[in-house]
């Protein structure tokens, strides 16, 4: 355990010696700053209408909800570029046997390394969390779906990552690894698109669909089959990258 | 018995990169370990170094068996691999560091291991700078660092010495000297003066297979395989020389110079100058040629070749 947090955090800090973690953190909170103007904007000059009707959504659900889905299309998008080099640079570099030949499981690594890079993911959505707290100046907030939403979003990006991660492991090329992962995220997150043809419902491709169980998350109601879903996708994909990381030293 | 290789094998494919490798290495020990290119150097030394699972076969680092118990075999262990696993953007007392905590060094030790370290390599002038900007000679320097750091029992480096400048190379020999004192160290290199310098026992690998192994003192005996240069004033009668108990053999480089093959046991070369003196040719010149590390090499990598093609 020790191990894997020494890794980790060496993983987090190398990530902030480079350009690579400030640039992401700065592109993701400009452009999530913007989305986010554009809907306080969109509330206001809603706001007199809303105020006729009864029982209308009210100023978190009109901002928070299109923001935090904006910021999971976002982070599709980013996280293949953050996962790509994980495993597969190190291993281009041969800095892999620094790790190989030092006490420490091949899980350790694996998991040190996914961890040090959630620890950027996770503080991208806290500052995205950040944002709606702004509002607090002059309006009120539902903190239950905040919460809910940023627990969507924290879930997302684990999955993400871990899925990354696993592509990492698989190929000799970053670029390739990247691809790969963006090619099977985009894939899950369209996948209960089809289910919308001809009224036929696809229970599977529903089930597999992540954009489901990310709205499921984002409208407030916590489902534990949505938990379970992210969980499982994301252990699934690490021990196939433990798999995959060991079976390195086999073949070559 | 610091390091036990029992029946290495490794396959790549259908080719055989390891055949059948076997070797110890004791505490105290400088094993120089030479082969030419693609001989399987490097990766019968990652198979030790655990970075590369054998086919077959049994590792044991201090007793402790690395395939099945890496955790424990590592912390005896030692590895600078062929490029030195070096995170560029870190500095050299920053990587140091993280090396020693990797190694599980406790965190009150690690400055003083960091700082040991750093002087024994010599890295005292460039420990806060970034390893990237480092030149090749210091980035090796680190890469031997990171291999000693936690002060290991078994210390394997391949080609150590690769990239240096002269008085680098020296400083690097002497450190190994000073390692294979109180450690065990495998060194793999192509340059055979080096193993001549600063290695107690040699080992040559050939197409997988070791050809050679033995100590240092062994290997020089072995290198008087007695070869004499002979010049005379008349020319020489060679197939009377040939006649002379202990010659082997006598090639002509001149008609007056003659080099001739002897045993090395009982005093051949007397009967010879006695010989040549009786037949009247005129003894001029009679020089023991000493067969340099150089030639054994050669004439173990190439003599056995083609059997197995």
């Amino acid at each position: 355990m020790k191990m894997i947090l020494t890794i980790a955090s060496r993983e987090f800090r190398s990530l902030f010696l480079s350009p690579l973690a400030w640039i992401f953190l700065a592109v993701i909170q400009f452009l999530l700053a913007f989305l986010f103007l554009s809907q306080v904007e969109t509330f206001t000059t809603i706001q007199a209408k809303l105020a006729t009707i009864e029982h209308a959504p009210g100023l978190t659900d009109i901002v928070v909800p299109p923001l935090f889905g904006n910021a999971g299309i976002i982070l599709l998008l980013a996280t293949p570029l953050l996962t790509m080099r994980m495993i597969c640079e190190e291993r281009r570099n041969k800095t892999l046997s620094l790790l190989l030949s030092a006490p420490i499981s091949n899980a350790d690594i694996i998991l040190g390394k996914y961890l040090g890079l959630l620890g950027l993911l996770w503080l991208i959505v806290l500052l995205t969390v950040l944002m709606p707290l702004s509002l607090l100046l002059g309006g009120e907030l539902d903190f239950g779906k905040l919460f809910a939403n940023g627990l969507a979003l924290g879930c997302l990006v684990t999955a993400f990552s871990a899925a990354g991660l696993y592509m990492s492991c698989l190929s000799g090329h970053p670029t390739v690894a990247a691809m790969a992962t963006f090619g099977l995220l985009l894939l899950l997150w369209i996948l209960d698109w089809s289910s919308n043809l001809q009224n036929k419902h696809s229970e599977l491709f529903e089930y597999l669909s992540i954009l489901r169980h990310f709205q499921g998350i984002q409208t407030g109601l916590i489902n534990s089959a949505d938990l379970v879903y992210f969980a499982l996708f994301s252990a699934g994909f690490i021990v196939l990258s433990i798999r995959r990381f060991e079976s390195d030293r086999l073949q070559k | 018995m610091l390091l036990a290789a029992d029946h290495l094998f490794r396959y790549y494919g259908k080719h055989c990169a390891v055949n059948d490798v076997s070797f110890s290495v004791a505490k105290g020990q400088v094993l120089g370990f030479l082969g030419p290119n693609g001989a399987g150097k490097t990766s019968t030394m990652q198979m030790l170094a655990g970075n590369l699972a054998p086919s077959a076969g049994q590792i044991q680092i201090n007793g402790v068996d690395l395939i099945t118990n890496p955790k424990a075999a590592k912390i005896n262990l030692g590895y600078l691999p062929d490029t030195p696993p070096l995170y560029k953007e870190l500095t050299v007392y920053e990587f140091l560091s993280y090396c020693a905590q990797l190694h599980g060094i406790v965190k009150t030790a690690i400055t003083a291991a960091v700082d040991k370290a750093i002087v024994r390599c010599g890295l005292n002038t460039v420990e806060k700078r970034l390893i990237g900007n480092l030149s090749k000679g210091f980035q090796q320097r680190v890469g031997i660092a990171q291999a000693i750091i936690h002060n290991p029992a078994l210390i394997i480096l391949d080609e150590p010495t690769v990239g240096l400048d002269p008085i680098q190379i020296r400083e690097i020999r002497a450190l190994i000297r000073e390692l294979g004192q109180d450690h065990g160290v495998i060194l793999s290199t192509h340059i055979l003066s080096e193993v001549q310098e600063s290695c107690s026992h040699v080992q040559i690998i050939h197409q997988g297979q070791l050809i050679l192994h033995e100590t240092i003192a062994g290997l020089n005996q072995q290198m008087q395989t007695g070869i004499l240069l002979l010049t005379t004033a008349q020319v020489a009668d060679k197939t009377a020389l040939l006649h002379i108990p202990g010659v082997t053999l006598v090639e002509s480089i001149s008609p007056k110079q003659l080099k001739i093959h002897h045993v090395i046991s009982d005093n051949a070369s007397e009967r010879i100058a006695e010989f040549v003196i009786n037949a009247g040719w005129g003894l001029q010149e009679m020089v023991p040629i000493k067969q340099s590390i150089e030639d054994i090499f050669i004439n173990l990598t190439q003599s056995e070749p083609a059997d197995d093609l």
